[in-house]
């Protein structure tokens, strides 16, 4: 799952070039002379800087608590040092940024301290795949940041915007797509399983994960480009090289408002939404700071402040946000998404990664 | 010179910094990576110490043993490619004035300066459909429309040849300066043509570099990555690839170590071969 937490760091640097030439210095990341403070681990490059920059000075001012940021490193790294740093009783960070896989894996060791719903006031404007839950039903982690994958196209070759994500199995796509180049980053067992099978529920048994291979292999003639780095496609898709494919839904946005011939398209089986989550080590003792914090982040202003500054899809539901629908849509969609099958990236992860090397590799 | 066999420790003392840089850089790491190839994968984890052969036993399968199979060919490949362009090229690079050498050293170093990634998407860019060389060609009249010269396994090997291509001049140049003129001059007056002579003298003269150079750019070639990725399609990924997918975004390390073990032995074992064959031939 450490693909999620890398792929953020190209595609945000990506999105981060638009942002940088506004010429705005980012705030020092810690900011002193403050009773209270909390150590909050962010995904390194893009978010750290927007979240310094727009997002914490805001927090700050408004709750009197300090925060200083820690830029989480790549992969699962992150995880594996908290983890570590806990048996110690030691928090590198208090509350951090945790990809669902991630989060899912902390689960195992008890590693989240529960966050009670209570001191979140916007707990049931949350849309509930943003509620991450111990078995037991306790709240592990809260959504911090989400995006969305969708079917892009250039404007050029395909005159009539893809309605379906059935046509990335049209043989007149031949030779056409560019694709990312791992299950656990493309999520194209899911997108196959809702477009083909009915919903993700498809994938529950070995023998819908069998299914949805067979279905998924039949997209490989119209395969050009699997891509792990994203420049690698973006560039092709505007030249029309590479003329359809999944990108990302807020990046295709920035490049077609400057003027290069793509659109994203939430096809009508929805877009593919990942996310992470905000979630607090057991090894740290500013329980009460960090509710405060989510309960900041997890306002509709805040969210929507996020979404226009940040490019992040909102982790509530729509009716509660401020955002005009324009800035909505360049950030999310109403259709329902697809949602990936984090489970499955735990539990049958080595099995589902052989399985995919050998369907696009062979 | 005449050498003198060592007497007493401290005239091995000039061997203490090289071993020392040895042992830093190649045991240790090395040494690690076997330990860790060991260890069991935790899959709601990370790993843990232990002394399992699972990795070794998943990687013993078809499907792996053809995408080590087509590494190690295309390693080869790319071998053969660059001494077969740079030998030549040396050796005629030599004959020029000094001035000349300098300026083409200097090109050549530039190259070097290119990281792989730069090379790769230069070399998309040429062989792409909307930018590429092809274009040019229909300018010229030689094509009716451009196409796309990548991904294919053409695209690879030249982007690979292209990076590789500077080390092999550079290895090989010291030795084709060194070069005696007088066994060329001596071939030449006993009637031999340049082509002939260059074949029948100067090639069997350096027979040692030659070897030596195969086996460094082989070695080079084997740990590329990033140019399989972005100029071939998935059936031209080599082992680095897979053993990258596992290292950084499966986080199964130890199956990742297993690998990268595997790729060193036969590597190592290759260019032990190399060297053995190399070795009966100058004897017999």
């Amino acid at each position: 799952m450490s693909k999620f937490l890398d792929r953020n760091l190209t595609r945000r640097a990506v999105l981060g070039t638009g942002l940088a030439a506004a010429g705005v210095l980012a705030m020092p990341a810690v900011l002193r002379a403050q009773d209270k403070s909390l150590k909050v681990g962010v995904y390194g490059g893009y978010f750290k800087d927007s979240f310094d920059k727009n997002i914490f000075p805001e927090f700050t001012k408004a709750s009197g608590i300090a925060v200083e940021s820690v830029a989480e490193p790549t992969g699962e790294a992150w995880l594996v040092q908290l983890e570590q740093a806990a048996k110690a009783g030691q928090a590198p960070a208090d509350v951090s940024m945790m990809s669902q896989t991630s989060t899912l894996k902390g689960q195992s060791t008890e590693l989240w301290t529960p966050i009670d719903p209570a001191k979140i006031k916007n707990y049931d404007s949350l849309l509930p795949h943003f509620i991450n839950k111990y078995q037991d039903g306790r709240v592990a982690g809260i959504g911090a940041v989400a995006w969305y994958i969708t079917l892009v196209s250039n404007t050029d070759v395909f005159k009539e915007a893809p309605t379906s994500w059935a046509a990335l199995w049209e043989p007149a796509n031949a030779d056409k797509l560019g694709l990312l180049a791992l299950a656990s980053n493309s999520f194209l067992l899911e997108v196959t399983a809702k477009t083909f099978m009915g919903g993700t529920n498809a994938l529950d048994t070995d023998e819908g994960l069998e299914k949805a291979f067979t279905k998924l292999a039949e997209v490989k003639p119209n395969v050009r480009l699997w891509y792990r780095d994203e420049a690698q496609f973006e560039q092709a898709l505007k030249s029309g090289e590479i003329p359809m494919g999944q990108y990302y839904h807020d990046v295709t946005g920035l490049a077609a408002a400057d003027g290069h011939p793509v659109r994203s398209t939430f096809p009508k089986e929805g877009g593919i939404q990942d996310s992470g989550n905000w979630v607090l080590s057991r090894a740290s003792k500013k329980v009460d700071e960090a509710h405060v914090f989510i309960d900041y982040m997890s306002q509709p202003a805040i969210q929507g402040l996020m979404s226009r500054k940040v490019g992040t899809a909102p982790t509530l539901k729509k009716d509660v946000l401020d955002l005009t629908p324009e800035e909505f849509a360049a950030v999310a969609s109403e259709i329902e998404p697809i949602i990936p099958r984090y489970d499955l990236y735990t539990t049958k992860a080595d099995w589902i990664n052989q399985k995919w090397t050998e369907l696009i590799v062979s | 010179m005449r050498r003198e066999p060592p007497r007493s420790l401290a005239d091995y003392t000039p061997l203490v910094f090289p071993a020392l840089m040895l042992t830093v850089f190649f045991v240790i790491p090395f040494s690690t990576m076997i330990m860790v190839s060991f260890f069991r994968r935790d899959p709601a984890g990370f790993f843990k110490p232990d002394f399992v052969v699972d990795n070794y036993a998943r990687f013993l399968s078809l499907f792996f043993g053809n995408v080590l199979g087509f590494s190690l060919m295309l390693a080869i490949i790319v071998a053969l490619c660059c001494v077969a362009i740079a030998f030549p090229f040396t050796y005629l690079l030599t004959k020029q004035s000094r001035k000349v050498q300098t300026v083409w050293l200097v090109c050549l170093l530039s190259v070097l300066s290119l990281s792989e990634v730069i090379i790769g998407f230069a070399w998309s860019t040429l062989f792409s459909r909307t930018a590429g060389i092809t274009n040019l060609f229909v300018w010229l009249g030689l094509m009716t429309e451009p196409q796309a010269l990548l991904p294919g396994f053409g695209a690879v090997l030249t982007g690979m040849v292209y990076q590789a291509l500077p080390y092999t001049i550079l290895v090989l140049y010291p030795a084709l300066v060194r070069l005696d003129p007088t066994l060329l001059e001596a071939a030449r007056t006993l009637g031999a043509s340049p082509i002939r002579a260059f074949l029948n003298v100067v090639v069997p003269a350096l027979r040692n570099t030659i070897v030596a150079t195969l086996i460094m750019v082989f070695v080079f070639a084997l740990g590329s990555y990033l140019l399989p990725q972005i100029l071939g399609r998935p059936q031209h990924w080599t082992l680095s690839v897979l053993i990258t997918d596992q290292a950084i975004y499966q986080s199964n390390i130890p199956f990742a170590a297993a690998m990268a073990v595997f790729l060193v032995l036969m590597s190592l074992a290759l260019v032990g071969l190399t060297l053995l064959v190399g070795r009966r031939e100058n004897a017999g």
